[in-house]
């Protein structure tokens, strides 16, 4: 069995910082040739390093990871737009990219020139065209406006008639990046639909996206990319929890870093405290359906009469998950001094996968001052197996009957 | 090379729609439509009328006509060439979004912009031919060398325009430096005047390619002489030669382009 795509140890280097693109600044830099090389290789680094795979003739492929993890400057390779330093790389077939559908657009031209033009340029023939024309309109949903410049066209009306262009090619290879969020629900749901046709046509595809769902709906296998490298490249079920892996530790370090400024700048402000949060116990991650119990400690500086104790989860998006309130349970604290320790048993975790973060207080008898936020712990839930791929906050156990 | 062409013979749909789209785009927003290929070619042809008066009022004697026939046929191909010229260096940068997204051969944008040209070109060459009847010019037997030195002329200009649009894509300031050779060009280049006029000196005029072929070209048009051998085939070889250079640099450089635009 021949291969679709080979990629053989392929490697790709980039240039941070400002090129010499005129002859203004290359004519000085010809003269100070000595410490040249030091200083240019100090600003390059390696956006793809060592990869190798081979992609078979009709395998649906996806291709994830964190922003910054080479997946576009791989599609570029694959397009032949870039190639690379090292290494060597197959394409065998007529490939075609969905990778900026407007890119070949001109303004001041009408919605039918640029069907051709844009079709031309991602390979087609004047004929294909001549046949497809008709389709291609009819899917993009703008027949009426065809004749019109397509600088008056909206920006929905512009892209979605981008995507039917490209969508009507019939490549070996396709590769799609990030495309398939254009238009409204309707157009969205045509686009999911012609991909399936083209999956059943035996195209070779090649996705790049961030949307769990689909890359789960589409592909058989996904290749993980980090910082360049290939760490995982297998069957979709088994990747997509270690993409979810690498996404949570990103987001729960930014989220770190974040609550870590904002309770600096509380202290600063409000120094003198007549009750402080001495320490929080619980582990770091969780599962689902294994217990979570918090264990608070305090310390009361000056006696408090009737204190309220409250506890919420929040999504890392700021989705409040649960709370509780020692008032609304109908616990009387009668007071508190000195130090003391509070636990909070929330029994088996239902959560679905993702960071949360912990906030506790203890405020007033009347809810009106609270005396101390503890606004600084954060836990992540971690779910393996196909169950959690939802963005839905609870997981309970769910029985279906007919 | 042969693979490159090959290349560009497969990708000759996409050459025919930019083309088109140049074409469209330039005629669509000029008011004057087709006047536009005519429209430079007409200024420089008074520019040249103005200057050939001046040399006749200096020299006292009268303004010839087929002086002022020869600058007319001598423009033509010198405005197809400075357009050509102008528009390449930016063909590449001009299309970045396409560069930098998409793949096809590159050289299909200058291949593309070159023939919109062309077409302005050819445009102009149809009012010039119903003008060169109207004075009664002619014909002869050595029109046949005609088609030859158009092809060198072409030759020329895409080798050129390859070459520097490269060029500008890795250094931005080359179109600088061509927007300024190209405006005093024609003075360095036999259009207004006729190498002849240098004496001794003709064959420094000659060595720029252009100026052999333009040369040319007056002879066997208004002169209704045979092209100077020596100089046909001077002509021949230093075309093809800057032909082949354009593209070999072109290809050479080609996979860097998306990275350094």
């Amino acid at each position: 069995m021949k291969y679709a795509l080979e990629f053989d140890h392929v490697w790709k280097k980039f240039k941070k910082g400002e090129k010499v693109n005129s002859l203004r600044d290359a004519i000085p830099h010809l003269f100070k040739r000595n410490n040249k090389n030091v200083s240019l290789q100090d600003l390059e680094f390696w956006a793809v390093k060592d990869i190798s795979f081979n992609i078979e003739k009709g395998e649906v492929v996806g291709i994830m990871g964190a922003n910054g993890a080479g997946k576009s400057t791989v599609l570029k390779l694959l397009s032949r737009i870039l190639i690379p330093n090292k290494g060597s790389m197959k394409i065998n077939g007529r490939v075609s990219a969905l990778i900026e559908v407007t890119a070949g657009f001109h303004p001041d031209l009408t919605g039918r020139e640029n069907v051709y033009l844009n079709a031309t340029i991602l390979g087609m023939r004047k004929k294909e065209i001549d046949g497809k024309f008709d389709e291609i309109v009819e899917f993009s949903g703008v027949r009426e406006f065809i004749d019109t410049p397509v600088k008056r066209y909206s920006s929905g009306m512009f892209s979605r008639l981008g995507f039917s262009v490209a969508a009507h090619m019939n490549p070996d290879i396709l590769l799609v990046d990030e495309v398939l969020s254009v238009g409204d629900i309707s157009f969205q749901a045509k686009c999911a639909q012609k991909i399936r046709d083209l999956l059943s046509s035996g195209a070779t595809i090649v996705l790049v996206s961030h949307q769990l769902d689909m890359m789960q709906s589409l592909c058989k296998r996904i290749i993980l990319l980090q910082n360049g490298e290939v760490i995982k490249d297998g069957p979709t079920d088994q990747v997509i929890p270690h993409y979810q892996n690498i996404i949570f530790k990103q987001k729960e370090a930014d989220l770190r870093n974040k609550m870590k400024a904002i309770e600096d700048q509380r202290v600063s402000v409000d120094t003198r405290t007549m009750v402080e949060i001495t320490g929080v116990e619980f582990n770091q991650s969780y599962k689902l359906g294994e217990p979570i119990i918090f264990t608070l400690y305090y310390e009361a500086k000056e006696k408090i009469d009737n204190p309220i104790f409250w506890f919420g989860i929040l999504r890392a998006d700021g989705v409040l998950c649960c709370s509780s309130r020692t008032d609304k349970l109908g616990i009387k604290i009668d007071s508190i001094q000195g130090q003391g320790k509070v636990t909070i048993d929330l029994g088996k975790n239902l959560l679905a996968q993702g960071i949360y973060m912990v906030r506790f207080s203890i405020m007033d008898k009347e809810m009106i001052h609270p005396y101390v936020i503890r606004n600084k712990d954060v836990m992540r839930v971690d779910i393996e197996g196909p169950k959690s791929t939802s963005d839905a906050v609870f997981l309970p156990e769910i029985k279906w009957k007919f | 090379m042969i693979q490159m062409l090959k290349e560009l013979i497969e990708y000759r749909d996409l050459i025919m729609m930019l083309t088109l789209r140049d074409l469209r785009v330039r005629y669509k927003q000029a008011a004057m439509g087709f006047l536009w290929a005519i429209f430079m070619p007409i200024v420089a042809i008074c520019a040249g009328i103005l200057i050939k008066k001046v040399m006749a009022v200096v020299a006292q004697h009268s303004l010839d006509t087929r002086g002022i026939i020869s600058i007319s046929v001598k423009v033509l191909p010198w405005t197809f060439f400075i357009s050509s010229i102008r528009f390449s260096v930016q063909a590449l940068i001009g299309n970045s979004s396409l560069v930098t997204k998409i793949y096809f051969p590159r050289a299909v944008l200058v291949l593309s912009t070159v023939l919109a040209c062309l077409f302005d070109f050819s445009v102009a060459i149809a009012v010039l031919v119903v003008l060169l009847i109207i004075v009664k010019v002619g014909v002869c037997i050595y029109l046949l060398w005609l088609p030859l030195l158009l092809l060198l002329l072409i030759l020329y200009t895409l080798g050129l325009g390859l070459l520097l649009s490269a060029a500008n894509l890795f250094y931005r300031d080359i179109k600088y430096v061509v927007e300024i050779i190209l405006m005093f060009g024609i003075f360095f280049t036999p259009v207004y005047y006729s190498a002849e006029a240098f004496g001794r000196w003709k064959a420094i005029m000659l060595l720029n390619p252009l100026g052999s072929i333009l040369e040319e070209i007056d002879k066997v048009v208004v002169l209704h002489q045979m092209p100077d051998a020596l100089w046909l085939i001077y002509a021949v070889l230093a075309s093809s030669a800057v032909f082949i250079i354009g593209m070999m640099v072109f290809h050479k450089t080609e996979p860097y382009f998306a990275e350094n635009i």
